[in-house]
């Protein structure tokens, strides 16, 4: 099985591994588990079967006047993002702490020492999955939400103002969602106490901020991630939420410091 | 050639590495050896990079682990059973390492048939036994065809067949003029495979010898390995 000169065989010319060789294990690693795809089946179910659901529900006729001028069909297409966020927080979570619970992540780190340059690497495939089937299942969810839609409710058009940037930034929830859980992933490197912090992110500071003073509210709320895709996804603007892109930029913003708070993690303490 | 130097490791109030030095050589199987908890697994562990010592290094032909270029084609690990994803198989998991040192895919067959599991390979590798786990591990660290091994506690588990079967490939394996640290808490399963010995007792080196030196000190090795820990052993039991 070996040769007289071992581990130098067809060693390849590059310099040594690096991000491509290590984001080519990280792929590997997540296409083989089964899990990884069932979550992302139902990420794509729940965006599509719940615009579906809402739409053909739409009751446009028996609104109010203001109800009707606030109707946003484009926004209402998205409203399963509240539970797409905790699937793809999920998915996110396990991609590194399914790594310390099996004692795997210790063979990862044998094979590419560099622990910034692996969860780099997770993340851009996590990141790359999760916004293909994001964006997909986003522009899935619209046309089929416009479709079962009845009259004489309004429809949207992509080329409406807004409409366009509300699916894209619907679609790019998820992949942003999964990628503030593994970096709380990276930090708490335990599956039950990671999704217990993503749940107390997402769902319970929500209600602890509505105790709050209407002014203090106000702002507090729009630094929620569940407001910013309330505001992300609205074709039209929303009362008292900032705007689409100054959400979607805060949220990249804790997707980069979830990261990189992951990131020191892992290099300080011992794998 | 591994060399550790002044490996120091404490974790809060206990000192689980003290002042650790010593040298393993190529060519020969040498064998780790002390009581549980002497300090083993954490020193393979900081020799790997895995865990930081407070003080020392280590050093694997002369670098450390970190600045390694292609870590799986220079050394091979085996640190604990069942270290991987339940949910994969056997297969996919060596692919996977495989792929971050751009290890050709044909390797994986070679391990797999090496360690007798091609039959097994596409099976999920939660449902495996603990020797079949073991033989994934050292399909793992033979995949880069690596010139240095380190195997933590390698036959546990294993039958008296899988037991025999990796003595025999460990000593193979150092014929190849391969370095070879394997580890154990057993001095007779350790003196049928291991020529040199490192041992140690409550993180401290209590001698760097080699086995027929050991029972040389007295008719036994089991003997001599009990005066050499005798006073590092974190418990000890009474008859009486």
């Amino acid at each position: 099985m070996t040769t007289a000169t071992f581990g130098h065989r067809a060693a390849p010319s590059r310099s040594g591994y690096g991000f491509r060789t290590v984001a080519r294990m990280e792929w590997q690693k997540f296409r083989t588990v089964r899990s990884s795809w069932y979550i992302v089946a139902a990420v794509a179910a729940s965006m599509i079967g719940l615009a579906m659901l809402v739409l053909s529900y739409e009751n446009y006729a028996q609104l109010s006047a203001a109800d009707r001028a606030a109707f946003d069909p484009v926004h209402d297409s998205f409203i399963s993002l509240v539970l797409v966020q905790l699937m793809a927080g999920i998915l996110g979570v396990l991609a590194i702490t399914a790594e310390f619970s099996s004692g795997m992540i210790r063979a990862t780190f044998a094979a590419a020492p560099r622990r910034p340059l692996v969860l780099a690497a997770k993340a851009a495939v996590l990141g790359a999955v999760t916004l293909v089937a994001g964006e997909v299942s986003a522009f899935a969810a619209y046309a089929a939400g416009q479709a079962v839609l009845q009259a004489p409710a309004p429809h949207a058009t992509l080329g409406q103002p807004g409409v366009l940037r509300a699916v894209l930034m619907a679609g790019a929830y998820p992949a942003l969602s999964a990628l503030i859980a593994l970096g709380l992933g990276a930090l708490i490197r335990h599956t039950a106490g990671a999704i217990c912090a993503m749940v107390g992110v997402l769902f319970v500071l929500p209600l602890l901020a509505a105790a709050l003073g209407p002014s203090v509210l106000n702002t507090v709320q729009n630094l929620l991630p569940h407001v910013m895709a309330n505001s992300m996804t609205a074709a039209r603007p929303l009362a008292h939420m900032w705007s689409p892109w100054l959400s979607f930029a805060l949220l990249c913003g804790y997707a980069v410091a979830a990261l990189a708070a992951g990131s020191w993690a892992l290099t300080s303490r011992d794998a | 050639m591994i060399e550790a130097r002044g490996l120091v490791k404490r974790y809060r109030s206990t000192l689980a590495v003290s002042s650790l030095s010593f040298d393993v050589r190529p060519g020969t199987v040498t064998g780790f050896l002390g009581p549980n908890g002497a300090g083993k697994s954490t020193t393979m562990r900081m020799i790997m990079g895995l865990d930081r010592p407070d003080a020392g290094q280590a050093r694997i032909g002369g670098k450390s682990y970190a600045d390694l270029r292609w870590p799986l084609r220079e050394v091979g690990a085996l640190l604990e059973a069942k270290a991987f994803h339940p949910g994969r198989t056997a297969r996919a998991h060596l692919a996977g390492l495989a792929a971050s040192n751009a290890i050709e895919a044909g390797r994986v067959e070679e391990v797999l048939a090496l360690t007798g599991l091609e039959k097994a390979a596409d099976r999920r590798a939660g449902k495996f036994s603990l020797g079949m786990s073991q033989r994934l591990g050292i399909a793992a660290a033979l995949l880069g065809d690596p010139g240095v091994l380190l195997l933590d506690e390698p036959v546990n588990g294993l039958d008296p067949e899988g037991i025999r079967w990796i003595r025999n490939l460990l000593k193979h394996l150092a014929a190849q003029g391969r370095t070879v640290l394997v580890s154990s808490h057993l001095i007779s399963e350790i003196a049928h495979t291991a020529d040199a010995l490192i041992v140690i007792g409550q993180g401290r080196l209590l001698a760097q010898t080699s086995v027929a030196q050991l029972s040389a000190r007295t008719g036994s090795l089991e003997e001599a390995f009990f005066q050499l820990t005798g006073g590092f052993t974190d418990y000890s039991g009474s008859l009486s």
